[in-house]
């Protein structure tokens, strides 16, 4: 079926050689794109790579992509919060988008219709511009099969996260689809993103409903479609706070604090830019913050930017923390413990061998000031 | 272990999968699988200290789950784990989500879903599989 855009991940960390060799040949041969196609974050922000300490091979491997692309004619955004910048989803449109988040949101939030198209599938969906016709696309996909009564309330954005993150655990299934349910969830925009970022990356959940909020879910009669749950649980008073907890770290300092795992939007920005206003970033701790391109200039003509830098934290352009070959960070530095607001960078990084530690927003900037990580 | 010789001990049964047929020795998760999330790709062995598989190598093994996790990249990176001869000989999970099934096949890795009874429930580790994804069918000996 034809599909309007394609959202490629594609960085150098997970192609390596090979995926890169392979890109090449396909721009090669002729490659196009035939529909609209934005780019996820890369590994390197180019300008600031050797800042940074990663070896010179990764800016390397990430020219060899970012040339294929430019040949075949992406918009290389490299970003993965296309949704909130430079392709905003529209209601019951069909798309062929990968990384996670971005289909979760593009499903969830804004009733467009995506699965979890893989790198070189979406690839494949920009050369075409068609994708098989399966999952999502389908409205009998769609319908929502677990019913989540969500009696704690999220009070900041993290918190969103973390309910994601509960939600996602639970539900650990790509063919169900949760329906939350609860009196005064009222989230934004960025609390939705880092719901959905979390429910998908601990639960590989591609879509979900929030009665009430979501367009496909005005009732909870419309979001279940007259079927009855499959599964039902609670999310009880205390279970958010639980999932800070259950993040602990062994030492009291943090090697890093990252804001990151999805890039920050400029309001994201102008948060983070007030709670480091006036404060200087310990000299035992590294902090990064990720952005687009086109949020970034947004920061810095708003002065969010020098704010942010001037502390002492880096803002990095173009990349996403954990494509950052984060495992040859850790070797060349000695990094262990990183501190994070991202329930969904907690979850990643372990596998790169960090010992995360999840916590809201404030709470990791009082981590970078002070050098300790408070609880 | 000569499996010809005799019938299987048992024989899982599903839906067809994708790839060559493929055998050998079975490491066996209760979590789910991730090649960003989970491995040390260079070596092809579990990083994540909390994974129940913490330290096993997937190089030369059916690799059987319960679940695919998370995110985009484990599409590419099979394949480059493939080029380079760590990759598993053949994955099974009871569900999957797109993203591991489209990098199975670009990197030629056989891969089946939703066996009876659930392979996660009835293999252990080190028992030998056959798995025929044409067929829909593993067979089991141990």
């Amino acid at each position: 079926m034809p599909v309007r855009s394609a959202h490629v991940a594609a960085d150098a960390e997970a192609l390596r050689d090979d995926g890169i060799e392979f890109m090449s040949h396909l721009s090669s041969l002729g490659a196009r794109c035939a529909i609209p196609t934005t780019t996820n974050p890369r590994s390197v922000d180019f300008e600031r790579a050797a800042e940074v300490g990663q070896r010179p091979i990764w800016t390397e491997r990430e020219r060899g992509i970012v040339d294929a692309f430019d040949r075949m004619g992406a918009r290389r955004c490299d970003s993965c919060i296309n949704y909130q910048t430079v392709d905003n989803p529209v209601y019951g449109e069909h798309l062929a988008w990968g990384d996670t988040g971005t289909v979760i949101y593009a499903n969830s939030v804004a009733g467009a219709r995506s699965n979890f198209e893989a790198g070189p599938a979406a690839v494949a969906a920009s050369i075409t511009g068609r994708v098989p016709r399966y999952g999502f696309h389908l409205p009998e996909h769609r319908r929502a099969t677990v019913r989540v009564e969500v009696k704690d309330r999220p009070s900041q954005r993290s918190d969103w996260g973390a309910l994601g993150c509960l939600i996602g655990r639970r539900v650990n299934d790509y063919w169900k689809v949760p329906a939350l349910v609860g009196d005064g969830l009222r989230p934004s925009a960025d609390d939705l993103k880092q719901l959905g970022a979390a429910m998908a990356s601990y639960g590989s959940v591609g879509m979900f409903h929030l009665v009430g909020v979501t367009p496909e879910a005005r009732t909870e009669a419309e979001a279940f479609g007259g079927i009855e749950p499959v599964e039902r649980f609670v999310v009880n008073p205390g279970d958010i706070a639980g999932v800070y907890g259950g993040f602990q770290a062994d030492v009291e300092k943090p090697d890093l604090v990252v804001f990151s795992a999805p890039q920050l939007s400029l309001a994201e920005l102008a948060e983070l830019a007030s709670l480091f206003d006036g404060n200087t970033v310990s000299p035992v701790t590294r902090v990064y913050v990720t952005t687009s391109a086109m949020v970034k200039a947004e920061a810095e003509r708003l002065g969010y930017a020098r704010s942010i830098e001037k502390s002492g934290a880096r803002l990095l352009t173009g990349v996403c923390f954990y494509l950052m070959a984060p495992h040859e960070l850790a070797e060349t530095f000695g990094y262990r413990t990183l501190v994070t607001d991202s329930a969904k960078l907690a979850n990643i990084i372990a596998g790169y061998g960090f010992d995360p530690v999840f916590r809201p927003t404030s709470v990791c900037v009082e981590a970078a000031v002070t050098g300790r990580i408070p609880w | 272990m000569n499996t010809r010789s005799r019938d299987p001990d048992l024989v899982l049964t599903g839906q067809p999968g994708y790839g060559p047929r493929a055998e050998g020795r079975a490491l066996v998760s209760q979590h789910g699988f991730s090649a960003r999330y989970d491995l040390n790709r260079e070596r092809g062995v579990f990083s994540r200290k909390e994974h129940d598989l913490f330290g096993e190598s997937v190089v030369g093994v059916i690799l059987i789950a319960p679940v695919s996790k998370g995110g985009i990249a484990t599409s590419w990176m099979l394949r480059e784990m493939a080029s380079r001869g760590v990759a598993p000989l053949g994955i099974i999970l009871h569900s999957t989500n797109p993203v591991i099934v489209q990098g199975a096949i670009l990197a030629g890795v056989p891969i089946m879903q939703g066996l009876l009874p659930p392979a996660h429930q009835v293999v252990r580790t080190g028992d030998w599989v056959r798995m025929d994804p044409q067929q829909g069918t593993v067979g089991l000996w141990r």
